[in-house]
């Protein structure tokens, strides 16, 4: 059957559109829904922009931040410098200066009707002075060791162009003037994006002429394109069809570990939360979560390993800390909790819970890879070791609206991030909306101690200095299950056998890193 | 004449009011797109100012207030993800939902009328019966269903066309058309098919009846025993007697096609907007579910209209009874 | 007449059908090797099986199980059950309400009648899909949302009806014959006009039972129905959507077989009841 299923869609004819050997048609999972690169900071429309647009910074593969259209130091512990590189030319010629950048970076702040999400990144600076035509000086207001990672998000425009540009402008290309690797040739929402290469490239001659980013946000419908010929490669290959895409021994996949985690918020601050009762309705006596042996029992009762084989096939890791094993700040010596349901009853049974307790475990339905499966696999464990579990599936829209009002016991969550202080700082730092703290913490874990090291760690601007106390923070994090990791993603790209692609971390895919083989 | 059209436009200004009202309700209670929208990172003060250049922190009544005064002027708003006027993103993705609906209205004319016609003409022969028998079939399976076993047999197990997507385009008079390209008709085939089942079952049924009571008529009768050939007994008198029944199921039908166009799209990526309204939904995009139904609502007025137009001059006594009103 | 016995044979068959549907639903739990919405009885060990395999325990699963390690059998039965439940509460709501709103309407005329059929014609002229579409996008997805939405989209049916036959009754004489012996209006809606109503009421809910039962399908597959662990026939088929292209047929196929075969048999007995009752019913688009 399966044979079949491989020759059938392989020999289903799709009219090829004429395949050059310097042509690369790219499918991408999700819509790109504007080519302004300050309008909404959402990774696919990134993922599209960044081939006309550069940044500062670039990110490599495993998610360190690296010099792109500048290099920088910093002065003292508030003050950040960056030199352009010299002779970098935008789409239209003209070179690249310091008032692009500066320009770049307070557009971000400006666009109207934008839900935002760049300033996010531009806020910590307080004030920005051109030094010269290659250097400008950006000052924190206080000690902030993320400067660098947060610009390689920053897309730098060219003045002149985006001066009064509306998103149409940029839509259109008029305005989607940049120094990348390509140039905008026609942005077609909903369907594709068609790239042309910039020969002056700073970085050099890339081999491919024309690029075609093609949207195709069904599983189904990306692979079936990949398996035509329509397509050279694709990202986010499903996991159901990953069995599939690897026998065919026309293609190959590039995989890395994604900087996705995913883990489960239990609520760890109300004496009574949403869905948590006991096995007759009836409310409990106090909130089992904040007993750290129940929280260990649970983590105990989920069979990492079963998730990411079954449920992900294999294209997950069994989580132990905040961020996936390449990130800034992740600790190896963390190791993820083994499966021992015997154990998890033992300990349920000192907590005071021999006959367990009923739970809901919220989830999206559309967010993750497999989200809503990933959460009713876990409540199967719990279930097993007598913790009667329901599952409360909804989509994105009304999901994190209703997580932000604390609706649930049990919220499932996913997070990408370039920083495990960073990380930690929004998912389990004491709320502080002052400071900017805890926005993403449902669970309400609040420890004065884990505080102090993520406050230390952001503020250190030494990077390796910075990293050893984040890994301190990221440790005790997960000693004291401030959540429950369950696994990190694995990205695969899947492509053509002549192909190969720098698979990276922090799952972008861009054309220019596709090489012939 | 006049006086009816007006009415009508009241009456449909009334639903747009009502519905528009509704939505913004609705979607204003379910969240907050800047939830969804927002840098993961953001603090909170950064999702505050995010909420408030999108305008949602203002009360309810004044968000509507100020869409009503733009809707006015013909703006209703940009939309909250993509950064351009909803309308536009609307009006952008028409075509596409147009070409599939007329070629689903189509294939169910061109089938469902001789269909109809052959099982009415000889309803106790086999073909007769297997045909009322599909047409039975037709009417229950779930549209999205069929679609999704479409995909399997004729682009998984055969391998004969393309499984999603629109084809290659060309612009005509400025609107893009896939139809006119070998490329295209391969990718509208599956989708349009699809969408044509549940119309074409409806023809088959209705020709079919209006058929047998045509030929049970007298007249009828009276020609056909005086000898008059059959192919002209069922053009001249046979067809016109079904031919406005099927012109007014035809013109009604067609806005269910354009609404059930939604799930189509959704199962065969066909970049129209039903596929944009699902998405929309997905990000509380309100300013484009709001454009989406008003653009809808009006479609379906200028359809009942030209249904009520071509029924006046079909029938020769609507006519009468409308002047002598 | 040859033709009408087969018509009839084939209702009789229809009618066997729907009854082995409707016991298979209601007697799920008896019947099914497993409770498929216990996910302390699912093994993920046990997932994706093919029809046929047998579970880590030595159990067989006929129609193969779900990515969660879920008999396919034993969802699908759950599921009709979950189908059937929504479609019928939801006709059986709209009718009450459609047939109250008719009687008033079509029994007090005068404006009343003319506001309540100015609305009715207005959402007759909507197709049911984009009302219950609009419907759920404001109020998210959910068993009882989709139940509202389903009454939203049927009751004009049901009081267009009840209202025609209510104006046919009014002017016959057994009524004007009550009116004068000064009968109450209570009494002689329930006791003369509600008993006319009946019959092609009857017809009308069959129909409709079918489109509710295809409209809670579609939308479960849109993903605005009902929740993914207590999954609907057409919840089913859309998890099985994404597996269908590596060949794992089973998991869409059978509720979509399942769920054709319920909305053929309703279908039939339907167009069975219309030729026997014989009202001038026309139909409508259900999904």
């Amino acid at each position: 059957m399966l044979k079949r299923l491989i020759i059938a869609a392989c020999a289903s004819a799709w009219t090829l559109t004429a395949v050059f050997a310097a042509d690369l048609n790219i499918g991408l999972s999700a819509d790109v829904t504007t080519f302004d690169p300050h309008f909404v900071a959402a990774q696919p429309n990134l993922t599209a922009q960044k081939h006309v647009f550069d940044t500062l910074v670039y990110v490599d593969e495993r998610g360190r931040p690296i010099p792109g259209l500048a290099t920088w130091k910093t002065t003292d512990s508030v003050t950040w410098e960056f030199t352009l590189r010299r002779g970098v030319k935008f789409h239209d010629g003209s070179e690249l200066t310091t008032d692009d950048v500066l320009f770049s970076l307070d557009r971000t702040l400006n666009i109207k009707g934008s839900p935002g999400g760049y300033a996010t990144y531009v806020r910590p600076i307080i004030a920005k002075e051109i030094v010269d035509r290659y250097t400008i000086r950006l000052k924190t207001a206080a000690p902030y060791g993320g400067v660098a990672q947060d610009l390689s998000e920053v897309q730098i425009v060219q003045k002149r162009a985006a001066q009064n540009a509306t998103g149409e402008d940029f839509d259109s290309g008029r305005a989607a003037i940049g120094t990348g690797p390509y140039k905008l040739v026609r942005f077609a929402r909903g369907s594709r994006i068609e790239l042309a290469r910039n020969d002056d490239y700073w970085r050099g001659r890339l081999p491919w002429e024309k690029v075609t980013l093609h949207i195709l946000p069904s599983d189904p419908v990306r692979t079936a394109a990949l398996l035509s010929g329509q397509l050279d490669a694709i990202e986010h290959v499903p996991t159901a069809d990953l069995a599939r895409l690897r026998k065919d021994p026309s293609l190959r996949l590039e995989q890395a570990v994604s900087w996705r985690t995913i883990f489960l918020h239990l609520d760890q601050y109300r004496e009574h939360p949403p869905g948590v009762s006991g096995k007759d309705g009836k409310a409990l006596e106090r909130n089992p979560f904040k007993d750290a042996r129940v929280r260990r029992a649970l983590s105990k009762a989920i069979n990492r390993r079963a998730i990411a084989e079954r449920v992900m096939e294999g294209l997950a890791l069994p989580a132990a800390n905040v961020v996936s094993p390449s990130v800034f700040g992740h600790d190896p010596a963390v190791k993820p909790e083994p499966y021992d349901p015997k154990g998890a009853r033992q300990l349920l049974a000192e907590a005071g819970y021999p006959d367990g307790f009923r739970v809901s475990i919220a989830t999206p339905n559309n967010r993750y890879i497999n989200d809503e499966q990933v959460a009713q696999t876990v409540a199967q464990m719990f279930s097993r070791i007598g913790i009667e579990t329901r599952v409360d599936a909804m989509p994105l829209s009304a999901y994190f609206g209703r997580a932000r009002k604390r609706d649930f016991g049990i919220a499932l969550l996913g997070w990408g991030s370039l920083a495990a202080d960073l990380a930690l700082r929004s998912l389990a730092g004491t709320t502080n909306p002052e400071k900017g703290y805890g926005t993403w913490n449902w669970s309400g874990y609040s420890n004065p101690e884990l505080d102090a090291l993520i406050e230390r760690s952001l503020a250190t601007v030494d990077p390796r200095k910075r990293e050893t106390i984040a890994r301190q923070a990221s440790a005790l994090a997960a000693r004291e299950m401030a959540f429950l990791p369950l696994h990190y993603q694995i990205v695969t790209w899947a492509m053509k056998k002549n192909l190969s692609y720098a698979a990276r971390t922090d799952e972008f895919t861009f054309a220019h890193h596709f090489k012939p083989r | 004449m006049l006086s009816f059209i007006l009415r009508r436009l009241v009456q449909s200004l009334l639903v747009l009011f009502v519905m528009s009202l509704l939505v913004f309700a609705g979607v204003y209670a379910i969240g907050n797109p800047v939830d969804i929208l927002i840098n993961p990172q953001a603090d909170q003060a950064e999702i505050a100012r995010a909420t408030a250049a999108l305008g949602l922190d203002l009360p309810l009544w004044r968000q509507y207030w100020n869409f009503l005064a733009g809707a006015v002027s013909g703006d209703l708003g940009r939309s909250f993800v993509s950064n351009a006027p909803a309308l536009h993103l609307i009006l952008e993705r028409m075509p596409a939902t147009l070409e599939l609906a007329l070629t689903a209205t189509l294939i169910a004319v061109v089938l469902g009328i001789p269909l109809g016609l052959w099982a009415g003409l000889r309803p106790d022969t086999a073909v007769g019966r297997l045909i009322m028998g599909g047409s039975i079939i037709g009417f229950s399976l779930p549209s999205f269903w069929v679609g999704v076993m479409l995909i399997m047999v004729f682009s998984v197990e055969l391998g004969w066309l393309p499984p999603t997507g629109r084809g290659e385009t060309v612009t005509v008079m400025g609107i893009q058309l896939s139809i006119l390209t070998w490329d295209g008709l391969r990718h509208i085939a599956m989708p349009a098919f699809n969408l044509a089942l549940f119309e074409l079952a409806l023809l088959i049924r209705l020709t079919r009846a209006g058929t047998r009571e045509a030929l049970g008529q007298d007249y009828v009768r009276f020609a056909r025993a005086k000898g008059v050939p059959m192919p002209r007994v069922l053009r001249v008198h046979v067809l016109k007697n079904i031919l406005i029944p099927i012109v007014t199921v035809v013109g009604v039908e067609f806005g269910s096609v354009i609404a059930f166009a939604v799930v189509t799209e959704t199962i065969f990526a066909w970049p129209g907007m039903g596929k944009l309204l699902i998405d929309s939904i997905s990000v509380l995009d309100r300013p484009v579910i709001v454009a989406y139904l008003l653009i809808v609502v009006l479609l379906f007025v200028l359809i009942n209209l030209i249904v009520d137009l071509a029924y006046t001059a079909l029938d020769p006594r609507v006519r009468l009874a409308g002047r002598s009103a | 007449m040859a033709a009408g016995f087969a018509r009839d044979r084939i209702a009789v068959a229809a009618l066997a059908v729907l009854i082995l549907v409707l016991l298979s639903a209601v007697f799920a739990p008896v019947v099914t090797p497993q409770n498929p919405y216990d996910l302390a009885q699912l093994d993920i060990l046990d997932s994706k099986l093919p029809p046929g395999a047998k579970s880590l325990d030595g159990k067989s699963y006929w129609l193969g199980t779900d990515e969660q390690g879920r008999d396919m059998l034993s969802a699908i039965l759950y599921g009709l059950r979950i189908s059937l439940g929504v479609a019928v509460l939801a006709t059986v709501a709209a009718l009450a309400i459609g047939m109250a709103i008719g009687l008033l309407a079509g029994y007090a005329g005068g404006w009343t009648d003319g506001l309540v059929m100015r609305l009715v014609d207005l959402q007759l002229s909507f197709p049911a899909i984009l009302i219950a579409l609009v419907l759920l996008a404001v109020t998210g997805p959910g068993v009882d949302k989709i139940v509202i939405a389903l009454i939203a989209v049927q009751w004009a049916y049901y009081a267009r009806t009840v209202r025609g036959i209510v104006l046919v009754e009014k002017g016959k004489e057994y009524v004007e014959a009550a009116r004068c012996l000064a009968f109450g209006n209570a009494r002689i809606l329930f006791r003369h006009i509600l008993p006319n109503c009946l019959p092609p009421l009857t017809v009308v809910a069959t129909v409709q039972v079918a489109h509710a039962i295809a409209l809670e399908a579609t939308l479960s597959f849109l993903g605005l129905g009902v929740p993914i662990t207590s999954p609907s026939l057409g919840l089913l088929i859309a998890n099985g959507f994404v597996h269908l292209l590596s060949g794992k047929y089973w998991i869409s196929f059978f509720p979509g077989v399942a769920l054709l075969i319920t909305i053929v048999a309703i279908n039939l007995i339907g167009d069975q009841l219309r030729d026997i009752l014989n009202p001038r019913l026309g139909s409508h688009y259900g999904a």
